[in-house]
C-alpha cells in the first residue's frame, strides 16, 4: 500500500513539475481573451520568454532576475501584438501567427550570435529557479518520501498558484477586472461609461505576454535548464486550449492545465514501464480533454466581443 | 469616393496585392536590418538566397518541389478561411493524411502505379477528411470549441502517427526511426532519365500538376458553385446565411471536410513525391503553421495561395542553403513573420491617402467605410 502511495506522491510531483509553464501562460491568455482579444501569439511569447530567462540567469547567475527578464521578453511580442490589433485594427489570428513565426526567428538568431549553437550552455544548479523545501523531509521513512514528493517543488510551482489567486481576486473582486470582462463583451457600452477600452486592452495584451514570458522561463530555468529551439513546442497551444477548457476563468484553466500536467506526469511514471506504446499513453491527455469537454463541461462560452477590433468612432 | 480621380496614392492605399509585395519588402528590409546588427554581410546572405533559388533549372525545381505540399495545405487553409473557421488542424489533418498514404503504399507495395496512385491520394483525402469532420462534428454536436478540439486533434494525430511508424509492419527493417520507404509503383517522382536530360533537382515530381489542379478546383468551388455561394455567405455572416436558409453546421461539416481533404492530400503529395518514408517526429512538422501563414500571405484566394506557397517553398529551400556561408537560418522566419505582421497591419499602408487631405476630411471618409 505504501509503495502505491509513493508511486501516487511521483506522480503528484511530476504534475507539479510540468503544471506551472502552462498554468503560467493560461493565466495570461485569460487576460486577453477576456478582454476581447484572441491572442494566438502566446507560443511566440513563451518562447522569447524561456530564451531570455536563460540567457539572463546564465549571464547574471541570479534566476530571479531571469525570470522577471524573461517576462517582459514576452512583454515586448505582446506589446507588439497589442499595437498591431488594438490600435490598427489587425486581425487578431493573423498578427498572433506573426508573432508566433517572429518570436522563435528572432531568439534562436540571437542564441545563435550568443553561443554559436542553438542551444544555451546549460544553466548550472545555482543558476536555476532555487527548489523549496529541499532537504526538509527525513526521506529514509515512507511518510517522508511522500511528502517530499508533494512539496520539494521549485519556487515556480508555489508561485504560479498564488499568480492563480492573485488573477483571481483581480478578475472577480476589483474594478478593473470588472472592467477588463466588460471590455470583452461590450466594449462600446464600456467606452459610453467613460472606460478607456482601447488603453485596458493594449494593457492586458501585455499582461498576457508578460505571463506567457513567465511561463517560458519556467521551461528552461526549472523543468529544464537550457534553451533549444524545441523547448516549446506546442504548450502555448495547449495554454489557449486549457483557458477555453476553462471557459475563460483562471480557477477553471488551472483545473485543465493541472489536467495536462497530470497526464504528462502519468507518462513519465508510466512510461518508464512501457507496457504499453510510450505514443499511445502520451495521447491521453488530448483524448482524455475532449472526453472531459463532451461529459461534464460541454460548451464554452466565449467573450462577446473576443476577435472582434474594437473601432473607436463605432 | 468612386467620383474622385483614381491617383496613384490610391492605388497604393487601395491595392491589396500592393500591400502584399510591401509587406514582402519591408519584410527584407527588416531581416537585413537584424542581420546587419549581427555584423553579418546582408549581401553575402540574401546573394546566397537568389543565387540558390535562381540556380538553373536545378534550383528552381528544387523550390518547385518544396513548395507543392506548402500550396496544397495553404489551400485548404484559405478554403475554411471562406467558410469562417480557423482550420489550426490542418497540421494534424497533414500528419494523418500523409501517414494514410503511407500506410496504404507499405502494404500494398505490389499494387501497378495507376492503381496504386490514385488509392494513396484516396486513403490520404479519406482520413484528412475524417479528421477535419470529427472536430465539426465536435463541434456542430456538443458546442465544442473547434480551436480547442483542433489543438487536441493535431497532438492526437502526432502521436498516432508514430505509433503507427512503430508497428512492425510499418516501421523500417534497418535502425532508423522510421516507416519503411515506400514502394516505387507510390512514388510520383519523375523517371530519373529525363531529371538527368534537363539537370532537376532528384526529388522533382508531378504534385505540382496536382497543386495546379486543385487551385482551379478551389477557386472554381469558392467562385462559381452554389455551394461555394453558401459556404462564404456562412463565413460573412453566419445568422443571415442561416435566416437565408442555409445551414450553418452543414457548412461548417462541408468546409472542413474539403480542408482536411486538401491537408491530407498535401501530406500525402510531399511523402510520395519527396520524403518516400516518415520519420518518428519529435516535434511538430509545421506544415499546417506553414499552410496558415502562405494562406495568409496569399490574402486566401486561390491564386493568390499558389503564388505564396511557390514564394515560401522557395524562401524555405534556400534559408536552408544559408548555413553554408555561415547566416542563421533563422532569418527567413524573421522574414516571413515580418511579412505576416505587416500583412495583419496592412491597415497602415491605406494612411498614405490621408497624406494629402486635410484631417476634417479624414475622418469623414472613416465614418463612410464603416
Amino acid at each position: 500500500m505504501s509503495g502505491f502511495f509513493t508511486e501516487l506522491s511521483v506522480i503528484v510531483y511530476a504534475t507539479l513539475l510540468y503544471t506551472p509553464p502552462l498554468l503560467f501562460a493560461a493565466l495570461g491568455s485569460c487576460f486577453s481573451e477576456v478582454s476581447g482579444v484572441v491572442n494566438i501569439g502566446i507560443e511566440g511569447m513563451m518562447t522569447a520568454g524561456a530564451f531570455t530567462g536563460c540567457v539572463t540567469a546564465y549571464f547574471t547567475g541570479n534566476p530571479w532576475l531571469g525570470f522577471i527578464c524573461g517576462g517582459i521578453a514576452g512583454m515586448v511580442f505582446g506589446f507588439l501584438h497589442a499595437i498591431a490589433t488594438v490600435k490598427l485594427g489587425a486581425d487578431q489570428t493573423i498578427s498572433g501567427t506573426a508573432i508566433n513565426m517572429l518570436a522563435p526567428g528572432v531568439v534562436v538568431m540571437i542564441c545563435k550570435a550568443l553561443f554559436d549553437s542553438t542551444d544555451t550552455v546549460p544553466l548550472k544548479p545555482e543558476s536555476k529557479i532555487p527548489i523549496l523545501f529541499n532537504g526538509a523531509f527525513d526521506t529514509t521513512t515512507t511518510v517522508g518520501k511522500i511528502l517530499k514528493n508533494i512539496f520539494t517543488n521549485y519556487a515556480t510551482t508555489y508561485l504560479v498558484f498564488i499568480a492563480v489567486i492573485v488573477v483571481w481576486i483581480i478578475f472577480n473582486k476589483t474594478k478593473f477586472g470588472l472592467r477588463l470582462r466588460a471590455c470583452g463583451e461590450h466594449p462600446q457600452a464600456c467606452e459610453t461609461l467613460g472606460i478607456n477600452v482601447i488603453g485596458m486592452r493594449i494593457l492586458c495584451v501585455c499582461i498576457s505576454g508578460l505571463l506567457a514570458g513567465l511561463g517560458g522561463a519556467c521551461v528552461t530555468m526549472a523543468a529544464s535548464n537550457q534553451f533549444r529551439p524545441v523547448s516549446i513546442v506546442g504548450q502555448g497551444f495547449i495554454a489557449i486550449a486549457a483557458v477555453i477548457f476553462g471557459k475563460f476563468k483562471p480557477q477553471g484553466a488551472m483545473l485543465g492545465c493541472l489536467l495536462f500536467g497530470f497526464c504528462t506526469g502519468l507518462k513519465v511514471v508510466i512510461g518508464s514501464d512501457a507496457a504499453i506504446s510510450p505514443h499511445l499513453i502520451s495521447m491521453i491527455p488530448y483524448i482524455v480533454t475532449v472526453i472531459v469537454l463532451i461529459l461534464f463541461v460541454g460548451k464554452s462560452r466565449v467573450p462577446a466581443a473576443n476577435g472582434k477590433p474594437y473601432i473607436k468612432a463605432k | 469616393m468612386n467620383k474622385e480621380k483614381k491617383t496613384l496614392i490610391d492605388f497604393f492605399a487601395n491595392n491589396k496585392f500592393i500591400h502584399t509585395l510591401l509587406s514582402i519588402v519591408i519584410g527584407f528590409v527588416v531581416g537585413a536590418i537584424f542581420l546587419s546588427i549581427m555584423h553579418i554581410s546582408v549581401g553575402t546572405a540574401y546573394g546566397k538566397l537568389l543565387s540558390t533559388v535562381f540556380n538553373g533549372t536545378k534550383g528552381l525545381s528544387y523550390c518547385v518541389a518544396y513548395a507543392t505540399p506548402y500550396i496544397v495545405v495553404g489551400l485548404s487553409v484559405a478554403f475554411s478561411f471562406k467558410t469562417g473557421v480557423f482550420n489550426i488542424g490542418a497540421e494534424g489533418q497533414y500528419v494523418m493524411g500523409s501517414m494514410a498514404a503511407c500506410v496504404t503504399a507499405i502494404l500494398l507495395p505490389n499494387l501497378p502505379k495507376p492503381v496504386l496512385i490514385p488509392l494513396c491520394f484516396i486513403a490520404s483525402m479519406l482520413v484528412g477528411a475524417i479528421w477535419g469532420m470529427v472536430v465539426a462534428f465536435l463541434k456542430t454536436k456538443w458546442g465544442i470549441n473547434e480551436v480547442l478540439s483542433m489543438i487536441m486533434f493535431n497532438w492526437i494525430a502526432f502521436y498516432l502517427s508514430n505509433f503507427i511508424a512503430n508497428i512492425p509492419a510499418i516501421h523500417n527493417d534497418g535502425t532508423a526511426e522510421a516507416t519503411k520507404y515506400i514502394s516505387d509503383n507510390a512514388k510520383i517522382g519523375l523517371s530519373a532519365d529525363f531529371i538527368k536530360a534537363h539537370d532537376l533537382c532528384n526529388v522533382t515530381n508531378w504534385g505540382i500538376l496536382v497543386a495546379i489542379v486543385l487551385t482551379i478546383i478551389v477557386w472554381f468551388i469558392i467562385e462559381k458553385t452554389t455551394l461555394g455561394y453558401q459556404l462564404k455567405a456562412v463565413g460573412f455572416n453566419k445568422n443571415a446565411a442561416e435566416y437565408g436558409g442555409i445551414s450553418a453546421n452543414k457548412s461548417i461539416f462541408t468546409a472542413l471536410a474539403i480542408s482536411g481533404m486538401l491537408s491530407g492530400l498535401g501530406g500525402a503529395l510531399q511523402l510520395m513525391g519527396m520524403g518516400n518514408r516518415i520519420s518518428v517526429f519529435s516535434g511538430q512538422e509545421g506544415y499546417g503553421f506553414a499552410g496558415i501563414v502562405v494562406a495568409l500571405i496569399g490574402c486566401s484566394n486561390p491564386f493568390g495561395v499558389f503564388a505564396a506557397g511557390l514564394f515560401y517553398g522557395s524562401l524555405r529551400y534556400s534559408g536552408g542553403k544559408l548555413n553554408l556561408v555561415g547566416v542563421p537560418t533563422q532569418v527567413v522566419d524573421i522574414i516571413i513573420g515580418t511579412v505576416v505582421f505587416f500583412i495583419a497591419i496592412s491597415t497602415i499602408f491605406s494612411y498614405v491617402k490621408y497624406l494629402k487631405k486635410k484631417p476634417k476630411e479624414v475622418k469623414k471618409v472613416e465614418g463612410k467605410e464603416e
